[in-house]
């Protein structure tokens, strides 16, 4: 700080705690919704203070689920979204860092064309060829499996892009020596490249990791099986579920639930998080 | 660009890139490669047979008021989104790099959102909202405003800026905080030994040195707000009341999967796929220039 000035540390705090209470208080009166029955949430003003059905409303979406959405029980959604992140997060780095290996460390014809065919998946986001890349899946045969739910969004480019950086920053006498010592490109990967990318690889999982559990589009085209669906994209069944009204406390709980794996990743290994998110974007 | 000590081996790179390129291929070029096809064609609704039409899909397109009303949403949209994600997170970042005391509290407390998916922030903001019983909605009628979503397009809109917004506002803090962390304090120092006053300093030395991170996260909020927040409509308000929340993505999914009208589908799909190649090309165009700095 270049000088003290009270009135301006009053208005810094201020717009801080005016910032947290915009990003915190959606998030509040879900929480609050979701502990409450339907009666309380049915007529305006809703309660700002938690209700004492919590404990049934979550043990019922856990275990049970909702009949106007199905039925599947959302620790079984949870169980499909885990699964899904978990997949696509370690399949981005085993192919990322395999192919930045083969562009940074070996000299062969295409390189360049691969790399560019890469870079070029970037621009390819699955919002836009939506139709085609189902059509795809289909005539694979890979509708509602887990197949279908992950291979098609392990490709990237991103990761790709960072760990491609990272290696070029390694310095030359590490091949050198490894070389020397009669390490093959093999050997030289797994007990050296691959130790000195640890926190990158961890960086990255976060930012991965919360990409893979927030899909939505896909799992929406590609699941019609019930016992496929993920959290995230399950929601939607109970928000506009037909005639009937939505049971707010039910979709608020979901939305809670949807919610605390990735939070927990973020707010837990916030140091990584932040990492792995400004230099994935460079 | 590359090592200049490296290993040699016939096979083994190729069998490294294998992986990746062979889901590059079917999964990415494969399909794009159909949507340009398949935009030339009409094809029956059974897709027995496809006759084709040149650049009438194309045409079609830009002739039909719908799409083009679409056109100004999406753009209405993403401007909205932007200006207000950008305006509040750079409100936050410069305060945020003020504080001394719980500055790590602050921090923790206004990034978590990141990891909100924007399915999940539209359908609470949707609650929050809902004209029965939502809360918003109840303060906002002490106001004296009637809100109805359900109704009145121009709030549906709204609403959806919010939620979009409301997600985004983390991810651009951090990049702003950075930004506000790499700026030397001496040049702050100098101008106030020069009386310049905070306010003063902050238009004259602080945003000007901020452009750069700024007009990154304009692109890429830009980007967010086009195509990221498919999940966020399709959940709340399915691109309604009459087409008012329909943005170019989610037009695509529609036309395609609810009206099965391939043809055009794929036409509007090469049509976002020419968007995006520009936004990134710029976005990469900005990042050669950030590094000859």
């Amino acid at each position: 700080m270049v000088e003290n000035r009270p009135i301006l540390n009053f208005v810094t705090h201020a717009v801080l705690i005016l910032g947290v209470l915009f990003l915190c208080f959606p998030v509040w009166m879900a929480l609050v919704a979701s502990t409450h029955g339907p009666d309380a949430l049915s007529k305006s003003p809703i309660p700002l203070w938690f209700g004492g059905q919590g404990w049934d409303n979550y043990t019922q979406l856990l275990s049970a689920g909702l009949p106007a959405a199905g039925g599947v029980p959302i620790g079984m959604m949870m169980l499909n979204s885990l699964i899904m992140a978990l997949v696509i997060t370690f399949g981005k780095i085993a192919i990322s860092i395999i192919s930045a290996y083969a562009i940074v460390y070996f000299r062969f014809p295409f390189r360049m064309a691969f790399f560019w065919m890469i870079f070029l998946t970037l621009m390819l986001p699955v919002e836009v060829r939506i139709l085609p890349t189902f059509d795809v899946v289909t005539k694979l045969g890979m509708l509602n499996t887990y197949a279908g739910l992950t291979i098609p969004l392990i490709a990237s480019a991103t990761a790709t892009f960072l760990f491609r950086q990272f290696f070029l920053t390694i310095p030359d006498e590490l091949v050198e020596a490894a070389r020397i010592d009669r390490a093959g490109p093999v050997r030289f990967f797994i007990d050296i490249l691959l130790p000195m990318s640890r926190t990158n690889i961890a960086a990255l999982f976060i930012i991965l990791f919360i990409y893979g559990w927030n899909q939505y589009l896909w799992p929406l085209l590609v699941t019609t099986d019930e016992a496929l669906y993920t959290v995230v994209m399950g929601i939607q069944r109970m928000v506009n579920s037909g005639e009937s009204l939505p049971v707010w406390h039910f979709v608020m709980g979901t939305a809670v639930l949807g919610m605390i794996p990735p939070v927990v990743v973020v707010v837990a290994m916030q140091k990584l998080f932040v990492k792995g998110l400004v230099e994935s974007e460079k | 660009m590359q090592k200049r000590v490296i290993f040699r081996s016939k096979s083994l790179p190729y069998l490294l890139v294998l992986p990746q390129i062979v889901i590059t291929l079917v999964f990415f070029f494969w399909p794009s490669y159909q949507a340009l096809e398949s935009s030339f064609f009409i094809e029956d609704a059974f897709g027995f047979s496809r006759e084709w039409v040149g650049l009438r899909n194309y045409a079609e397109l830009f002739a039909d008021p719908g799409y083009l009303r679409s056109f100004r949403t999406t753009l209405i949209f993403g401007l909205s989104v932007a200006a207000l994600a950008l305006g509040m997170s750079l409100g936050l970042a410069v305060a945020a790099n003020r504080v001394l005391r719980a500055a790590q509290v602050y921090r923790t407390l206004l990034i978590w959102p990141y990891a909100v998916a924007p399915a999940l922030a539209g359908v609470i903001w949707y609650f929050l909202m809902n004209p029965s019983m939502g809360i918003v909605a109840y303060w906002l009628e002490g106001l004296g405003v009637e809100w109805n979503h359900y109704v009145n397009g121009d709030q549906a809109l709204l609403l959806v800026v919010v939620a979009a917004a409301w997600k985004q506002v983390s991810y651009n803090f951090l990049f702003f905080l950075a930004g506000l962390q790499s700026i030397p304090k001496s040049l702050i120092e100098a101008a106030a030994i020069d009386r310049a006053g905070p306010i003063r300093r902050f238009w004259t030395i602080t945003l000007p040195l901020l452009s750069p991170t700024t007009f990154f996260l304009l692109v890429v909020n830009l980007v967010y707000a086009f195509f990221d927040t498919f999940a966020l409509i399709h959940a709340t308000t399915e691109g309604g009341p009459a087409d008012a929340t329909s943005v170019l993505v989610f037009r695509v999914y529609n036309t395609g999967f609810i009206g099965q009208d391939y043809g055009s589908s794929a036409a509007q799909s090469v049509i976002l796929m020419a968007l995006v190649m520009g936004m990134t090309f710029i976005q990469f165009r900005y990042v050669e220039r950030k590094v000859n700095y």
